[in-house]
């Protein structure tokens, strides 16, 4: 010691935890002497809020505390027995385990619970929070009241307040009890309801505010679950956007009918599998394959679009039933082929870690993230669509030869390229679309037929040509269809929607969003 | 397109064919019963496999009458064949008796099976043969009347109401495939026991049904020939070729194509009825839209808008897909989807147009 400060700081160091010490040794004073004593060394320990009294009560609960004549206590366990306050292992001789009764075990229920309720331990705390809103009791109320103005997590914070309210109905006055019922009827919980029911049936005199607050609750609950519903119809609305965008390009613009759209969605999601596959030696590049996937996509897509349409299609324009049986064949070899080279089981495809996962909004709606990406997904390639026809070269040549062919090419455009590139367009977003499904769907060799019926809907009924009414058209149907499912069962919701939307074809034949002057004469 | 006028002498040798193809078929249970050695003989799976054919070809003349002549390509007329051979199957069903599994003297297994206490109201009346009978052709019929009606008045045609009629096949798939229809639901009708008296499973009655069909068969096709020469069928040709034009000229478009439509939605019902004894079985699987699909390929190979060009093309299409399936079973729906794109590229009208020569 050649510093005298240092010495100081030194002896400091030493005495702090020598003090805490002191007071634990001091709560720990008479603990083992006698039942009394025992319980009321233990109300101390519970009370002092002391983490390191916590392994101690434990062991007292589970009979492996032991007291040595001299007031030491020991703790056994496994690997050998240790001294309780400095966790030094020892010699178990002479010691003997410390006994309890009945009023030593309230003493330690309760004493467990507070100290578990401060414990540094998050789960802990979630769980104490948890057993103490099951036991209910008045007694917690103290308690949990300290413990809620010391917990910092909101979750257990939550936990805890919910706990506290179930408490304080169990209090003997009754504006302790009005105190917890308002509490309950304030969450959002279906819990806080079942308790506030379970409490009626006691408690005549405040039935009313009672049943106000499970009206609250319950309000709470049903705009809640139509929030979830809306997000589910929203999702499945995505789903149905993307299905029928590229539908609504080669149909709803060049008026050709594809029954081959339905496996271009397929073969986008193969392509998925592919670049999966490929991509699993470079382990830099992996968590990228499914952004990667979606221009390969595209570009597969878009090449078989073209081949079909310069090969096969453009000899049956002004055809459209020989064309949609012609398309039909043609998706039929294309399932085939899929089968016959990847097998008719379901392959696996990986989500990147980014997109797992529920992500919980406020008021607790529940939201699986890979929908939400979809979701934001399917807009995007809605922007980018309406973009590329609006705003390019290509999109201006599409809308000419769309309007009028004979005039188009007359201006010199090559209506023949025209054709090809709109028909490739649109079978490259079936295969975007077929990217994203890969993550919500089975990648088998019929992925695309669910979708083909359901899309066509979505462009009839938005209105044919109108990619504003393929939008709303999309939302609409999966909105409803997912506002029917909880009272008709998911089935009968989509022959509902099926059969709307013929009756909805009698009143506007032409949809939602019927095209006007020269573009709606065909 | 023009009203269909072959050479008089073309259509005098396909009328001898078809006359002596009937007859060659009404051999085939006779040559059935001969030993198995006889050089002549029929094989048992021949004759159940042909009887399937003949209830085919009478769909196929009845999706012949709905698009090939009144322009209506149907995607829903698999489901009429459905509703008409479900129709059959619940009339089966009720004969079975106290025969089933679980021994119970009304009600039919799967009912049993899923805790009905007693018959849902529309099982009624499906233990007489003649009301079963009405409803294999009203049941398909109303369906169609509905759909049509609605279809035709809103002036929907082409793409949409083929989009449409498939939408409808679809959803009635997925509503037979619940349980809670009352309908057998995944599993369907099967293990029936009798027909009007006579135990099923016996050559006997394999020859009555076959014969049965037959003379559904024949008397289908003379319905559709007499509808289709008379007046009326000439407007439905002309309605095709140029609906708006039959318009101007005062005609009522939409009754004329109702009429042909629900006329063919009871010829597929009924083509159903016969199916479901021969094979036995009847399962929500029927409505599936790739069903209905082949059936317009099967008249799209014969000919469309020729009645032998139906028969034909439903005995050639199937025949070929009972040997390639054995054959090679991959490559199956590769041909099946490639004669889609043959005959509506190469032979828009299909076998019978080969005959006439590429003008006619």
């Amino acid at each position: 010691m050649k510093h005298p400060l240092l010495a100081f700081l030194l002896l400091l160091a030493l005495a702090l935890p020598a003090r805490a010490q002191d007071a634990i040794s001091a709560a720990l004073e008479g603990l083992g002497t006698g039942f009394n004593q025992t319980a009321e060394a233990v109300d101390r320990l519970g009370a002092s809020g002391d983490p390191r009294a916590l392994p101690l009560l434990r062991a007292l609960n589970n009979g492996r505390l032991l007291r040595r004549a001299d007031g030491t206590l020991l703790i056994r366990a496994e690997a050998g027995v240790t001294e309780a306050l400095t966790g030094t292992p020892t010699e178990v001789a002479e010691a003997t385990a410390v006994r309890l009764n009945n009023r030593v075990r309230v003493a330690l229920r309760g004493a467990l619970g507070r100290l578990q309720l401060l414990s540094p331990d998050q789960a802990e705390r979630q769980a104490a929070a948890e057993a103490v809103f099951r036991s209910r009791s008045a007694d917690n109320v103290p308690l949990l009241e300290t413990a809620l103005a010391r917990e910092t997590v909101p979750a257990i914070r939550a936990r805890m307040a919910l706990a506290l309210a179930a408490s304080r109905l169990m209090a003997s006055n009754a504006a302790d009890k009005l105190l917890g019922v308002t509490a309950l009827g304030a969450t959002a919980s279906p819990e806080a309801r079942a308790v506030l029911l379970e409490f009626r049936g006691a408690n005549p005199d405040i039935a009313g505010q009672i049943d106000e607050a499970v009206a609250a609750i319950d309000q709470r609950l049903a705009l809640r679950r139509a929030a979830e519903t809306l997000f589910q119809g929203l999702s499945l609305g995505s789903v149905l956007l993307l299905a029928a965008l590229g539908l609504a390009v080669t149909f709803g613009v060049m008026g050709v009918i594809n029954m081959a759209h339905g496996e271009f969605v397929m073969l986008g999601a193969y392509t998925t599998f592919i670049v999966q596959e490929a991509l699993r030696d470079i382990p830099a590049l992996q968590p990228w394959s499914l952004p990667l996937a979606v221009p390969a996509a595209f570009l597969v897509t878009a090449a078989c679009g073209a081949a079909m349409e310069r090969g096969l299609i453009r000899h049956l324009y002004g055809r459209p039933l020989e064309t949609l049986l012609m398309t039909f064949g043609v998706g039929m070899m294309i399932q085939q082929a899929v089968r016959l080279v990847f097998g008719a089981q379901n392959r696996e495809i990986i989500s990147p870690a980014w997109m797992q996962g529920t992500l919980m909004l406020p008021g607790d709606i529940a939201v699986t993230q890979n929908r939400l990406w979809i979701l934001a997904f399917s807009l995007i390639v809605l922007g980018l669509t309406v973009a590329a026809i609006r705003f390019t070269r290509f999109g201006l040549e599409m809308r000419a030869v769309t309007q009028k062919r004979a005039i188009a090419a007359s201006m010199g455009i090559r209506t023949g390229r025209v054709d090809a590139l709109t028909f490739a367009f649109g079978s490259g977003i079936a295969g975007i679309a077929g990217v994203a499904l890969s993550q919500i769907d089975n990648v088998s060799p019929n992925l695309g037929t669910g979708y083909i019926i359901d899309s066509f809907l979505v462009v009839v009924f938005g209105g044919v040509g109108s990619l504003a009414g393929t939008l709303v058209g999309a939302f609409g149907l999966g909105i409803i269809n997912k506002m029917l499912e909880p009272w008709a069962g998911a089935v009968l919701a989509k022959v509902f929607v099926l059969v709307a939307v013929m009756l909805f074809i009698q009143r506007k034949p032409r949809g939602l969003f019927a095209q006007k002057g020269r573009a709606a004469e065909a | 397109m023009s009203p269909p006028s072959p050479p008089t002498r073309l259509r005098l040798g396909l009328r001898a064919g078809l006359i002596i193809f009937v007859l060659l078929l009404g051999f085939m249970p006779v040559l059935n019963l001969l030993p198995a050695a006889h050089p002549l003989h029929v094989s048992d799976f021949l004759v159940s496999i042909t009887g399937k054919w003949i209830c085919y070809a009478i769909l196929s003349l009845s999706l012949d009458l709905a698009w090939g002549y009144a322009g209506i390509l149907s995607l829903g007329h698999g489901a009429f064949f459905a509703l008409g051979g479900y129709a059959m199957g619940m009339h089966l069903m009720r004969l079975i008796g106290p025969r089933g599994v679980y021994g119970h003297p009304v009600l039919p297994d799967f009912m049993v099976f899923l805790g009905y206490q007693e018959l849902p109201w529309y099982w009624l009346g499906f233990d007489s043969f003649p009301f079963a009978m009405l409803m294999v052709l009203l049941v398909p019929g109303m369906l169609a009347l509905v759909v049509g009606f609605l279809s035709f008045r809103s002036r929907i045609t082409g793409v949409y109401l083929s989009i449409l009629t498939q939408a409808m096949t679809f959803a009635l798939m997925l509503a037979f495939f619940r349980n809670d229809m009352g309908l057998g639901g995944n599993n369907g009708f099967t293990d029936f026991k009798e027909l009007l008296g006579f135990p099923l499973n016996t050559s006997g009655a394999r020859a009555g049904l076959f014969y049965a069909s037959l003379v559904a068969l024949v008397l289908s096709f003379l319905i559709c020939m007499r509808l289709t020469r008379s007046k009326y069928g000439r407007v439905l040709t002309a309605i095709r070729d140029a609906e708006s034009r039959v318009r101007f000229l005062g005609y009522d478009t939409t009754s004329h194509k109702l009429f042909a439509f629900v006329l063919s939605a009871m010829l597929a019902g009924l083509a159903g009825a016969l199916y479901v004894p021969q094979v036995g079985i009847i399962n929500p699987g029927e409505f599936s839209p790739t069903n209905s699909i082949e059936a317009v390929i099967w008249v799209a190979v014969g000919g469309r808008g020729t009645l032998v060009g139906a028969v034909l093309g439903a005995f050639t299409v199937n025949g070929l897909k009972t040997w390639l399936t054995s054959a090679a079973p991959d490559l199956w729906l590769f041909v099946l989807g490639g004669l889609f794109v043959a005959v509506t590229l190469f032979l828009p009208k299909g076998l019978i147009g080969l005959m006439k020569g590429r003008k006619p």
